[in-house]
C-alpha cells in the first residue's frame, strides 16, 4: 500500500512539476482571492487583520476546490482511471497517493497565501508552531475529503458545478477549527484555545482518512 | 395475431407483489406488449397508506385545535408558546428520523449482503422528505426567533448545524438528479449520505465550541420545561406523533413515486415503440417487428 502511494504521489507531482497548474494557475487565483477580500473590508487594516484568519482559511478551501478538480483531471483523459485500476494498485495506495499529491500542492499555496495574509492584511504570528501544525492539519482533512470526493464526481459531467457544492459544506469544521486556531495563534489571542481545535482537526482526517483507505475500491467503481 | 392497442398501463389489475412498496421490479409484463409491468403495491400496502395519512391529517388538525384554542398561553412567552408544539415535532423528524434513517439506509445498501435498491429509494425518499422538514424547522424558528431573540437568524450552534446539515443533504439530492444507471446512482448517493452523516457529529462539536456563548439548554427548555401544563405536555406529545405519522406518510408515497420513476426511466423507449406500433398498425401481422433497438427485455409488437 504505502509503495504504491508512493508511486502515485510521485507520477502526480511529476506532472504538477512539468505542466506547472497549481503553481501558476491556482496560486495566483488565491492571491486574487485575498485581494478581492481585501476590497471588500475596505483599507482599514485593523479590520484585515482581524478577519485574516478566516479569509485565509476561505481562501485555502476555494484553492482545494481547484487542486482537486485538476488532481482528477490529470485522470480523466486517455482512459488513465481505468488503467490505474487494472495497473493492480492497492486502491488504498491509490487515494493515499492522490491525497498525498493534492496536500503538498495545498501546503506550498498555503505558504504563499499565508505571506499575502501578513503582508497585505498585516497580521503578526505570536505562535508559529501553532500556524504550522494547523496547516499541516487542515491540508490533510482537506486533501482526505476531497480526493474522495474527486473519486466519487469523477465519472459526473457536471462534476464541475458539483463538487463545490458537496465538498466545501464538509470541510466546514476545518475552515472553523483552521479560523478558531489562527485567531489563536495571531497576535491578540489566547494561545490556550487553539489545543481542543488542533484535537478536532484530527479526529476529522482521522475519520476520513479511514474511510477513504477503507472504501476506496468501491468508491471508484461508481465512477 | 396482432397486438391489442391497448394503453399499456391501463390495463394492469393491482396485483404487483406482496408485501406493499415492491423492492424490486416485477418480473412480469404489461399484457400482450412484453413491457415490464409498473410497481403496483398491494391492497393492503394501499391501505395502509392511506390510514397512515388519514391519522397525521387528524392528529395534526388536532394540535392545531389543541395548540390555539385549548391550551394557556405561557406567563412569560405569550402565545408564541403555542410554536412549542410545532417546533420540536418538525425537528425531531427533520434531524434525527429522517436523516437517522437515510444513514442506516444507505449504510445497508453498501452492505453487499442487504444490498438491494429498497434501501436506496428509501434513504432518498426519507432525505427528499427530510430537506422540507428541516426546512420547516428554520422558518419555524426563525418565526419564533424574531419576537423572542429580536432576529431572525442568529449564529447559535443549533441552527448553524442545522443549516449545514440542510446544505448537506440538498448536495445529495443533486447528486440523485445527475442521471446514472440507478445501481450506479444508488452507490454514489449511499457514499454521499455516509460522508455527511459522518461528518455530521464533527460540525456540530465544532459548531458548539465556535460560538461558545450558547447556553447548555435551549432558550425552549430554559423558559418552559418546570412550568409545563398538563394539557400543552398531552398537545406537545400529540404534536410528535402527528408530525411523525405524517413524514411516514409521505415516505412511503414518496417511496412509491421514486420505484414508479425508476419503472418509466428503465420502460419509457419500450412504451413508446408500443404506443406508436399500435397507432399504425390497425390489423393484421406487422412485417419485420420484434427488433427494435438495443432496448431492455423488448419483445416489443411480437403477436
Amino acid at each position: 500500500m504505502w509503495r504504491d502511494a508512493v508511486l502515485v504521489a510521485g507520477k502526480d507531482l511529476r506532472i504538477e512539476t512539468r505542466s506547472r497548474v497549481a503553481l501558476s494557475q491556482v496560486a495566483p487565483f488565491g492571491i486574487v482571492a485575498l485581494v478581492l477580500f481585501a476590497f471588500a473590508l475596505g483599507p482599514d487594516r485593523q479590520v484585515m487583520a482581524k478577519g485574516a484568519p478566516g479569509l485565509f482559511w476561505v481562501a485555502v478551501l476555494f484553492c482545494t476546490v481547484l487542486a482537486i478538480q485538476r488532481s482528477v483531471s490529470v485522470e480523466s483523459a486517455d482512459g488513465a482511471r481505468d488503467g490505474l485500476r487494472l495497473s493492480g494498485i492497492d486502491p488504498a495506495g491509490l487515494y493515499l497517493g492522490k491525497a498525498f499529491a493534492v496536500a503538498v500542492q495545498l501546503v506550498v499555496l498555503e505558504f504563499l497565501l499565508a505571506v499575502g495574509v501578513i503582508l497585505l492584511y498585516g497580521a503578526h504570528v505570536e505562535v508559529p508552531w501553532m500556524i504550522v501544525v494547523s496547516c499541516v492539519l487542515g491540508t490533510i482533512g482537506l486533501a482526505a475529503t476531497g480526493t474522495l470526493y474527486g473519486a466519487l464526481s469523477a465519472g459526473l459531467r457536471v462534476r464541475e458545478t458539483l463538487l463545490p457544492f458537496l465538498l466545501l459544506p464538509i470541510a466546514a469544521p476545518v475552515l472553523l477549527a483552521g479560523t478558531k486556531i489562527w485567531q489563536a495563534a495571531l497576535a491578540g489571542g489566547t494561545p490556550g484555545d487553539g489545543t481542543q481545535w488542533l484535537r478536532l482537526l484530527v479526529v476529522f482526517d482521522a475519520v476520513y482518512l479511514a474511510i477513504g483507505v477503507a472504501l476506496f475500491g468501491p468508491i471508484q467503481e461508481t465512477a | 395475431m396482432t397486438s391489442e392497442p391497448t394503453t399499456p398501463t391501463a390495463a394492469v389489475p393491482a396485483t404487483g407483489p406482496a408485501g406493499g412498496a415492491a423492492p424490486h421490479p416485477p418480473s412480469t409484463t404489461v399484457a400482450n406488449t412484453g413491457v415490464a409491468r409498473p410497481p403496483v403495491p398491494s391492497r393492503r400496502a394501499r391501505r395502509v397508506e392511506r390510514v397512515i395519512g388519514v391519522l397525521a391529517l387528524v392528529g395534526t388538525a388536532a394540535t392545531v385545535w389543541l395548540g390555539l384554542w385549548v391550551t394557556p398561553h405561557d406567563k412569560v412567552q405569550g402565545d408564541l408558546v403555542r410554536l412549542v408544539y410545532i417546533h420540536p415535532g418538525v425537528a425531531w423528524v427533520a434531524l434525527y428520523l429522517a436523516f437517522g434513517l437515510a444513514a442506516v439506509a444507505s449504510l445497508l445498501y453498501l452492505w453487499p449482503r442487504t444490498r438491494s435498491l429498497f434501501w436506496d429509494r428509501l434513504a432518498a425518499a426519507a432525505v427528499e422528505v427530510g430537506v422540507v422538514y428541516n426546512v420547516c424547522t428554520l422558518v419555524s424558528g426563525s418565526i419564533w426567533g424574531k419576537p423572542t431573540w429580536g432576529v431572525w437568524w442568529a449564529w447559535d450552534a443549533r441552527l448553524t448545524s442545522t443549516a449545514v446539515l440542510l446544505v448537506l443533504f440538498l448536495g445529495y439530492l443533486a447528486l440523485r438528479r445527475v442521471p446514472a444507471e440507478p445501481e450506479v446512482r444508488a452507490r454514489r448517493s449511499a457514499f454521499v449520505a455516509l460522508f455527511a452523516a459522518v461528518d455530521i457529529p464533527i460540525v456540530h462539536f465544532s459548531v458548539d465550541w465556535w460560538n461558545t456563548l450558547h447556553q447548555g439548554a435551549t432558550v425552549l427548555n430554559a423558559n418552559l420545561s418546570p412550568t409545563i401544563h398538563g394539557s400543552m405536555a398531552w398537545t406537545l406529545l400529540l404534536g410528535f406523533i402527528a408530525l411523525t405519522l405524517a413524514f411516514v406518510w409521505m415516505l412511503l408515497v414518496r417511496y412509491r413515486i421514486g420505484a414508479l420513476e425508476d419503472w418509466l426511466a428503465a420502460n419509457e423507449l419500450d412504451l413508446a415503440l408500443v404506443e406508436r406500433q399500435a397507432e399504425g398498425v390497425p390489423a393484421g401481422p406487422i412485417p419485420g417487428a420484434g427488433a427494435p433497438t438495443g432496448a431492455t427485455g423488448s419483445r416489443v409488437g411480437v403477436a
